[in-house]
């Protein structure tokens, strides 16, 4: 792990300058975007499902199994099955995941890029790399990460129910009174300034990594691994910073 | 033309370019040759800017390189056509993409035209009927035509080829060579090749520069080769035994190879 921060952070911030200089050509960039979009959005949807209703479901079930024969009324489960999801867990859990799948792909496909001349012959045509190769990606995870943590905050919300009503913990009447009681919508806000932070912090961390890469195979997944771990070492930083600022 | 003046190129310590003063001849083939380690990589991405030089100067027909504004850059490089030496062919696009890209990002020609230019390139390099395939369905050679092909979609003025015919068999490394030379020729572009290969140099080499640790240490044409005195380039050139016994024979006689 390279420890000279000043300089990554540095060559971080112009890269970024670098990606957000005015394109060469907007058609180009908007075919580029609409299929990074297909690739973030369609090739993550399965993993996130799978994720969401697995976290909707544990979270209820935890939940039930502490507050039983307490005061605590049952159909609080929805309750906090839906706070924990929309404010912490729908945003922090599917982002740490997409920056697994979605953020190593990207340092893989770019550094790849990198070591086998691509972005040198892009150089040479004369197109600006940083931005052909960086803006899209960001601009696709921008607009879809959001709607895939919203996807997930429902589904989440869906778990809890298979988790507690099939079971008899509560009915379903308790359980959607629950999900529908104090509701704020402030907490919403929250999830999707949580979703655009760290979709654009797992986007451009990862896309750093991948733009320098050196050569060999080695190199290509020692950046791979680093895009994941960065980016999901940010994220959990980003979250705190966001839930002091905005509660 | 394009010429450098004491172009040095310094990675940290290590220097590999020294002081590279050359003249590339317009509508030549101007051949940079030298073993592995020499420079010659390092050398073409002064040329064609992917690096900058620690000293000296590269002229683009009298216009100094590193001094242009970024408009001028931009139409430079349209005039810049690559053959790397892996092709550089992007995986995730056909080969009508491929050859298209610059068309596609630079030119606003209509799609009409630009399937018109792509099919002509690759007439030029023969190579039709491959339009939908992938670069990885294709041949090495094969590539290296797809390359060429997008290299000259543009109608370039200057070629740049980094080992064109690295990695493939001899008789297909000539058939490139001569690709290489018909289209230098024809467009009278100035192409610069880097070669370590021997026969791209008895058959291709109007201009040649011998690259030795980071300095040129001779410069002439394939004709020269056989009789120049220089060791490093007799050493490089004729390298094997039965190569040496080739040349010797070949002067006893009084032929050239």
């Amino acid at each position: 792990m390279d420890f000279n921060l000043l300089y990554n952070f540095g060559r971080y911030l112009m890269l970024m300058n670098a990606a957000f200089s005015r394109p060469e050509k907007w058609r180009m960039y908007y075919k580029e975007t609409i299929r990074q979009m297909h690739d973030i959005g369609v090739g993550s949807v399965v993993i996130v499902v799978i994720i969401s209703v697995f976290i909707g479901a544990v979270t209820a079930v935890q939940f039930a199994y502490q507050i039983e024969g307490n005061l605590i009324p049952m159909w609080y489960i929805g309750y906090i099955v839906r706070d924990t999801t929309i404010i912490e867990l729908a945003p922090t859990i599917t982002c740490l995941v997409l920056a697994g799948k979605v953020g190593s792909n990207m340092a893989a496909e770019i550094g790849g890029m990198r070591q086998k001349e691509h972005i040198d012959a892009m150089e040479i045509m004369g197109v600006n790399t940083a931005s052909y190769l960086i803006m899209p990606k960001l601009i696709a995870a921008l607009l879809v990460i959001p709607m895939l943590v919203a996807i997930s905050a429902f589904l989440s919300v869906m778990g809890g129910y298979l988790a507690v009503v099939p079971t008899e913990y509560l009915s379903s009447s308790e359980y959607i009174q629950g999900v529908r009681a104090f509701f704020v919508s402030y907490n919403v806000f929250m999830m999707i300034v949580k979703s655009l932070v760290f979709a654009f912090i797992l986007t451009s961390v990862s896309c750093f990594q991948g733009y320098y890469v050196k050569q060999g195979s080695i190199e290509l997944g020692k950046a791979s691994t680093n895009a994941v771990v960065f980016s999901d070492i940010l994220i959990l930083l980003a979250d705190y910073v966001i839930a002091t600022l905005l509660t | 033309m394009i010429r450098t003046e004491s172009l040095y190129k310094s990675f940290g310590e290590q220097t590999v370019l020294h002081g590279i003063t050359a003249e590339f001849k317009a509508g030549k083939m101007n051949l940079v040759i030298g073993r592995s380690g020499s420079g010659k990589t390092v050398l073409l991405k002064l040329l064609v800017g992917l690096l900058e030089p620690t000293e000296g100067r590269i002229f683009y027909d009298d216009k100094d390189f590193g001094s242009l504004s970024k408009k001028e850059l931009r139409k430079l490089r349209m005039q810049i056509g690559m053959l790397f030496q892996g092709s550089a062919l992007f995986d995730s696009m056909t080969v009508e993409e491929n050859i298209r890209f610059p068309m596609d990002m630079f030119t606003t020609m209509t799609e009409k035209e630009k399937l018109y230019r792509v099919n002509d390139c690759l007439t030029r390099v023969s190579l039709t009927g491959v339009n939908k395939n992938y670069p990885s369905e294709l041949s090495g050679g094969m590539q290296k035509r797809v390359g060429i092909a997008r290299a000259i979609v543009l109608n370039p003025k200057y070629l740049f080829c980094d080992e064109p015919n690295s990695g493939l068999d001899p008789k297909t490394a000539l058939t490139i060579d001569e690709l290489i030379q018909d289209i230098t020729e024809e467009n009278r572009i100035t192409t610069i090749v880097n070669t370590h290969d021997m026969n791209s140099v008895m058959e291709t080499g109007d201009h040649i520069f011998l690259l030795y640790q980071g300095r040129i240490t001779w410069e002439g044409n394939r004709n020269d080769v056989l009789h120049s005195t220089n060791e490093t380039l007799q050493d490089f050139i004729f390298a094997s035994p039965f190569l040496r016994k080739l040349r010797d024979t070949a002067i006893l006689n009084g032929k050239s190879i």
